[in-house]
């Protein structure tokens, strides 16, 4: 064998064995983290987590009642705010505009999504916080809502520019305005592939801790309303995996579990969603 | 713009569809459409050039031609859906009824003038679903239902699905597909159905079931055809025009077209020597 052909056949196989490695490695990270995780967490998590307030330092046990509570309060109405205005934008920019005004609005969702969540917060602070002199929940919805609108755009452009021409046409030339058609035909086509964005958009947001900072704060009893800080897991992973205490760390371990439970179910949800209803088959 | 005073139009408003057979034959025949004069472009690319024909009323008029003669194109304005393109634009008259179509509006002019696609474009939604979803979005209160076995049974399909209406309209055959997308067409009662090569994805049996079906249509609606296949042409027509390059070479009874076409390009088409 040539010296040439075996350096080919060493470069063949070495550059092979890289990617498994690397392949490998990057399973092994998300398996190492689930793992640690579940571990920890599992160990940590009992039924008072759910149901019980934050007990002050010192006191051994409580949960985090008001976390999960607050966390889905934010998420609903981050939703309220995101979706429709992603969703709708998303709508004009498949079907409406021209293009060059979808290439600057595709090009500012990229950038928006770009954009550090911290500084996400620190807008919606300067926006929704200090004008009223006060954290709530509402201004933590407010970022979080920020951080979901690109994602909806983007995916709801792409899943409406995939559906069919022909379907459109089809549409049409039943007497079906432009309204019609997209109401009727082009969005119903593509709804399950939007819902899935929009729930995977949601199961980012939930891990967010920056933006919450310094809007929603925190809150160590019951957010006493929408104009209120309120506690939230990720704010609460934060605060307790930074004190000095182990029971604190061990109730830290059981709210990462939780969120990754939400996040895990939030996926499942969304592929449910995906298998079920009628797809336009790809032709 | 408004209607131009010919009615009453026969075959004969081609300049080569001026023989003594085509008087004799058109003369009995009403236009249900009558183009006259309609040239059509994209950007600056001419694709129709001074195009005049007729669309006889409960009759099946077919367009042949070969591949780019422009003939998808000219069936196309017959319900303005050439205005999904933006770059498209035509001048000349398009009369339906003797109301000129351009000027009125699109929406109700499609859902007189419906149209048929190459390649069949069901919904995602149910077979009924399918069929139920022209009269609805145009305001229909009626019985649906009645309206969608009706549909079906003018489409040939309603011994096949009546079953299964409920199913999703793809785990029909391309062939079914194809029969359902014109039970969706016929249920809001179109005065005019157009079909764009409806056959041109399927196989021989269940393009032989479309042309059967096209020839009992007849009888309630008026139909017209563009397709590349002259065979299927003289199956199924009564009239026959025939493009090349954008231009209406001859427009004639299919018969007279295929035994005695008035323009030896006609002729040299329709014995394969070229196309």
């Amino acid at each position: 064998m040539s010296l040439r052909l075996r350096w080919r056949k060493f470069l063949s196989n070495f550059m092979l064995t890289m990617t498994g490695v690397c392949a490998f490695v990057s399973v092994a990270i998300l398996f190492l983290i689930l793992g640690y995780l579940v571990y920890n967490g599992g160990t940590s998590i009992n039924w008072a987590f759910f149901t019980q307030l934050p007990k002050p330092v010192g006191e051994v046990g409580g949960g985090m009642a008001n976390a999960i509570v607050g966390s889905a309060k934010l998420l609903l109405a981050a939703s309220l705010i995101g979706v429709p205005i992603g969703f709708l934008g998303g709508i004009y920019l498949a079907e409406f505009s021209g293009a060059k005004v979808a290439s600057v609005v595709r090009y500012s969702a990229d950038l928006m999504n770009g954009v550090p969540s911290i500084v996400i917060g620190i807008f919606a602070y300067s926006l929704a916080v200090k004008p009223f002199k006060q954290f709530s929940t509402l201004a933590g919805a407010f970022a979080l809502g920020l951080m979901m609108i690109p994602i909806t755009l983007r995916s709801t452009e792409e899943f409406l520019g995939a559906v069919p021409r022909m379907l459109r046409e089809g549409a049409m030339a039943l007497g079906a305005s432009k309204w019609k058609t997209i109401s009727t035909v082009i969005v119903p086509a593509a709804y399950r592939g939007i819902l899935t964005a929009i729930l995977l958009a949601l199961a980012r947001v939930a891990g967010e801790t920056a933006p919450l900072l310094f809007t929603s704060l925190g809150n160590l009893y019951w957010s006493r309303g929408w104009s209120q800080p309120t506690a939230s897991l990720p704010v609460m992973i934060y605060n307790y995996a930074q004190s000095p205490y182990e029971d604190w760390h061990r109730q830290a371990w059981a709210a990462g579990l939780v969120l990754l439970g939400l996040i895990l179910i939030i996926n499942i949800l969304a592929r449910t969603i995906l298998s079920r209803g009628i797809a336009v088959p790809r032709s | 713009m408004q209607a131009s005073p010919n009615q009453g139009i026969s075959v004969n408003i081609t300049p080569t569809a001026g023989t003594s057979a085509a008087k004799d034959h058109g003369a009995a025949v009403a236009m249900r459409m009558t183009i006259s004069k309609l040239n059509f472009f994209y950007g600056t690319k001419q694709i129709l050039f001074e195009i005049s024909m007729g669309i006889a009323d409960k009759r099946v008029t077919a367009l042949i031609g070969p591949s780019g003669c422009g003939k998808s194109t000219l069936l196309r304005t017959l319900n303005r859906m050439h205005e999904t393109v933006n770059t498209s634009r035509l001048h000349g008259e398009i009369l339906l009824d003797q109301q000129n179509i351009l000027a009125q509006d699109v929406t109700s002019l499609r859902r007189r003038v419906g149209m048929v696609f190459q390649r069949p474009n069901p919904f995602p939604k149910s077979i009924f679903e399918n069929v139920a979803y022209g009269p609805r979005i145009n305001g229909f209160k009626g019985p649906i239902a009645e309206v969608v076995e009706k549909s079906l049974r003018h489409a040939a399909l309603w011994e096949e699905v009546k079953d299964h209406l409920h199913k999703s309209a793809y785990e029909l055959s391309g062939g079914q597909q194809q029969r359902l997308c014109i039970a969706r067409a016929l249920a809001v009662e179109p005065e005019v159905l157009l079909l764009d090569e409806p056959c041109s994805a399927l196989d021989p049996i269940s393009t032989a079931k479309i042309e059967e079906l096209l020839v009992d249509l007849k009888s309630i609606t008026t139909i017209a055809i563009v397709t590349h296949n002259m065979q299927q042409a003289a199956r199924v027509s009564d009239f026959t025009a025939f493009l090349l390059t954008g231009q209406m070479i001859e427009f004639s009874p299919t018969p007279q077209l295929f035994t005695t076409p008035g323009d030896p390009r006609t002729e040299a088409y329709i014995t394969g020597r070229f196309g």
